[in-house]
């Protein structure tokens, strides 16, 4: 067996008081070694990002080292002095980050920023650096490098940026590469190039990968070793496969238990007469003039689209970042105003509606946020926000807070959660007064943008069944909006597929994950990363 | 609420600040019964220095006025002319900014040059041709700080509208069916307090600078005991008599000096992420 490049033993370190909890990390030991990958999974707040960050040297202030160590080339890192670790940082150990866009210099060349590495470390002449950053930018597979290496971040897509940030991580030849949520932010697809992009270079270069991520699809794709943290502590940990298929943990079990499964539960055909809401038509283009002397930049959001949800049925809208799945949840419930096309709901067309009527008009179709932090007003008392919108629609105060208990009671949580602020509730209970909001008008349809996506796949798990049960109870009709085919597959009865502002395919969702028609639709079921322990 | 108060008073030079502006406040309210008489009446003969005849701590002006008693009555002045203003700029310029920046488009072109028009202006000239125009009075002094010191509200509170105007809770409100005004007053608006309150305790500051600089030209209201007066009044004859300028100029900065150092306070506690670390 070879020696770990790097070894960390009984790391613990503090978090600031008053936290909710004593221990960011707790005595957490493990190895890296050469040509290996180690994942890190855990959910938000386990303390998977502070190992990284204490490996970088990169812990805030505020955060104390109790204890432990992290050798690595027979040193002590937690001892060493801010020069030591300027010196090693880039040339050792290297780190890609989660968001490509916020980690690249928006105002230098990409060639540029590539060959600051070896100008930080006093490396090479000019010229050289010109042809190692060229180079490099060919190996991390960035298309046509010549041109590429004179662009600018924001000329680049999230996937190029990413490879862009692989390429200045991999300069120096580290022997260690920190990658903290690298494909988080990307697409499947990309997600999927970059995965394998990081598993050829490490094997090429024989570097020890230490790979943070939650996604067990992720962790099945390329991890050669997984530890468990909750937190703080390592629950469980071993080699991949091991991990994978015979859990022994309980958490572990429940986070492989909470991925939903590709598979879709067998559902009822719906009636496909008098559906709940008809769009036909609908078009919008966002012009941006970019100057007096530029020509104006079109993107079109929707192109005529055309799609029905029956009464009581979840219908999916799955695509990519920028295929225009959100701006149809925007325009559907009338966020954004339509270029053409109408939105019939029980009868009368949504889109032509204007003033007091549109209004009154918007309780038949309800929408349910994406960021469960930013959906809910800091300053308003749950039991105000839930109660706010029937009594815009007239019911009296006191009637509208007794419905408010009743509602965060259906939806979960304790009435006496109407008179608290929404900073004292997690993700998943925002979430839920979030759907309770949206249902405290009685909706004939729920639009749900990307719901669950902010959220662990624990507690991802627990809202997609109280949405399903909820539907199922209210007699309602959902539009499903989501990135995560998994996601689609477990809620919906029929799913979309949208690619730059069209829908290109629309089947079942057992007939869409079996025989997929479009090339599209089969690339986008191909990339994503298997849960099930391969 | 009790955060609040605990950062803002671990702040050294913020608790500094409150404990100057309470000795303030509390000479504004108190000090015009210990001294009930008019602080225009001349009392002694004219160019006594301090601390020479018993009652007289500051001495005299010019005219044989007591120093200490214009003192006081000036405090008041100052803080009702700072706080009023203020106030009244607040008026004007938190609603200009809240519609243009939740309008946006036209009405934030039209709302945002108005704005500029009165900023292309150099404030301390168009407050005394206001005041000049108007008569001096304490209303007109009050009209022209407000009418200069509204700009930079609006700006603020438009800027801090448009970003949370986009935030999802906005959103939500237009989804479930609320009206315009509601949403600005009751999402909207309640989230940019924060800032404003620390823009509004250096305007104070301000305020109390600008309405010392119009009475030190003579501009002030002609009833009312002012600093910015005293230290007029008393410049041709510094050298010979110090303390008729000293002791106003000398309240002036230590006012403005500890609103300042409240709002910087202000700003540290309501702006936690953006604190410096210390």
């Amino acid at each position: 067996m070879a020696e770990p490049v790097v070894s960390i033993r009984d790391l613990t370190l503090d978090l600031p008081l008053g936290g909710d909890r004593v221990h960011a990390v707790d005595g957490v030991s493990f190895d890296l070694m050469p040509g290996r990958i180690l994942c890190v999974v855990g959910e938000s707040g386990s303390g998977k990002s502070m190992c990284a960050h204490a490996l970088m040297g990169l812990l805030p202030s505020a955060i104390k080292v109790m204890g432990g160590e992290i050798r690595f080339d027979g040193r002590d890192l937690l001892k060493q002095d801010a020069a030591a670790w300027a010196d090693l940082r880039g040339r050792r150990i290297a780190m890609i980050f989660q968001e490509p866009m916020t980690a690249l210099n928006p105002l230098m060349r990409i060639g540029d920023q590539i060959a600051e590495m070896f100008e930080a470390h006093g490396l090479l002449t000019p010229a050289e650096r010109r042809a190692r950053a060229l180079a490099l930018a060919a190996e991390v597979g960035l298309p046509d490098p010549e041109r590429i290496i004179r662009a600018y971040p924001h000329q680049l897509s999230g996937g190029q940026r990413q490879r862009a940030m692989i390429a200045m991580a991999l300069a120096l030849e580290p022997a260690v590469l920190v990658a903290d949520e690298p494909t988080t932010a990307l697409d499947v697809t990309t997600q999927a190039q970059i995965l394998r992009l990081i598993a050829e270079l490490q094997v090429r270069r024989n570097m020890a990968v230490m790979f943070i991520t939650h996604d067990f699809g992720v962790v099945s794709r390329i991890a050669d070793e997984v530890v468990v943290l909750q937190h703080g502590r390592v629950v469980e940990q071993g080699a991949a496969d091991a991990v994978l298929t015979r859990p022994t943990h309980p958490y572990t079990q429940a986070l492989l238990a909470a991925v939903p499964s590709l598979e879709p539960p067998p559902r009822m055909p719906l009636p496909a007469e008098n559906p709940a809401v008809e769009v036909t038509g609908l078009s919008k283009t966002y012009v941006s003039s970019a100057g007096w002397f530029r020509p104006k930049r079109r993107v079109a959001a929707a192109r005529d689209v055309a799609f029905a949800i029956r009464r009581g049925e979840t219908l999916g809208l799955v695509g990519e970042s920028g295929s225009g799945k959100s701006s149809i949840a925007r325009l559907l419930v009338r966020l954004i105003e339509p270029d053409a096309g109408a939105i019939r709901v029980g009868g009368s067309d949504f889109a032509a509606c204007t003033g007091p009527a549109l209004r009154m008009a918007r309780q038949r179709i309800q929408m349910v946020f994406q960021d469960p932090f930013a959906s809910l007003n800091p300053r308003r008392k749950v039991g105000r926000i839930i109660a706010d919108g029937p009594v815009a629609h007239g019911v009296a105060p006191d009637a509208a807070l007794a419905r408010a208990r009743d509602l965060l009671q259906l939806v979960g949580l304790d009435a006496g959660a109407i008179d608290r602020f929404p900073h004292e509730f997690s993700g998943g209970q925002r979430q839920r007064i979030g759907i309770a909001r949206a249902l405290a008008l009685e909706p004939e349809v729920l639009v749900a943008d990307e719901p669950v996506s902010a959220l662990d796949v624990s507690v991802q798990a627990q809202v997609l069944r109280l949405l399903e049960d909820l539907k199922a109870r209210l007699g309602l009709s959902m539009l499903f909006i989501t990135h995560d085919l998994r996601v689609a597959a477990q809620i919906c009865d029929r799913i979309a597929v949208m690619r730059k502002g069209e829908i290109v395919e629309l089947k079942t969702a057992a007939e869409l994950f079996a025989r997929p028609e479009h090339p599209y639709t089969r690339e986008l079921l191909a990339a994503v990363p298997s849960g099930e322990a391969a | 609420m009790k955060t609040f108060w605990r950062n803002l008073l671990r702040n050294r030079g913020a608790a500094l600040g409150l404990v100057v502006l309470a000795v303030v406040l509390v000479v504004a309210i108190a000090g015009p019964m210990l001294f009930p008489n008019s602080p225009w009446r001349m009392v002694q003969r004219p160019f006594l220095p301090p601390m020479t005849v018993p009652g007289f701590l500051l001495g005299t002006d010019a005219l044989g006025r007591d120093v200490t008693a214009g003192l006081i009555h000036g405090a008041r002045v100052s803080l009702i002319v700072g706080l009023v203003s203020t106030l009244a700029a607040l008026a004007i310029g938190v609603p200009i900014g809240a519609m243009a920046g939740y309008f946006g488009g036209r009405a934030d072109d039209a709302l945002m040059r108005f704005t500029e028009f009165f900023q292309t202006i150099p404030s301390f000239a168009l407050a005394i041709v206001l005041v000049a125009i108007l008569q001096p009075s304490i209303y007109s002094i009050v009209g022209a700080i407000a009418i200069v010191s509204w700009p930079p509200v609006a700006r603020l509170v438009r800027g801090e509208v448009l970003s949370l105007r986009a935030q999802e809770y906005v959103q939500a409100a237009i989804v479930t069916g609320h009206g315009h005004g509601w949403i600005i007053w009751r999402e909207i608006l309640p989230n940019t307090l924060s800032p404003v309150i620390v823009l509004a305790s250096l305007m104070v500051a301000t305020a109390i600078l600008l309405e010392s600089s119009l009475s030190f030209l003579g501009l002030g209201d002609p009833n009312l005991m002012s600093w910015g007066y005293m230290v007029g009044a008393g410049r041709t004859v510094m050298r010979q008599a110090w303390w008729i300028t000293v002791f106003p100029g000398f309240a002036i900065l230590l006012t403005v000096l500890a609103l300042n150092l409240i709002g910087e306070g202000l700003n540290d506690a309501l702006n936690p992420r953006l604190a410096r670390e210390r």
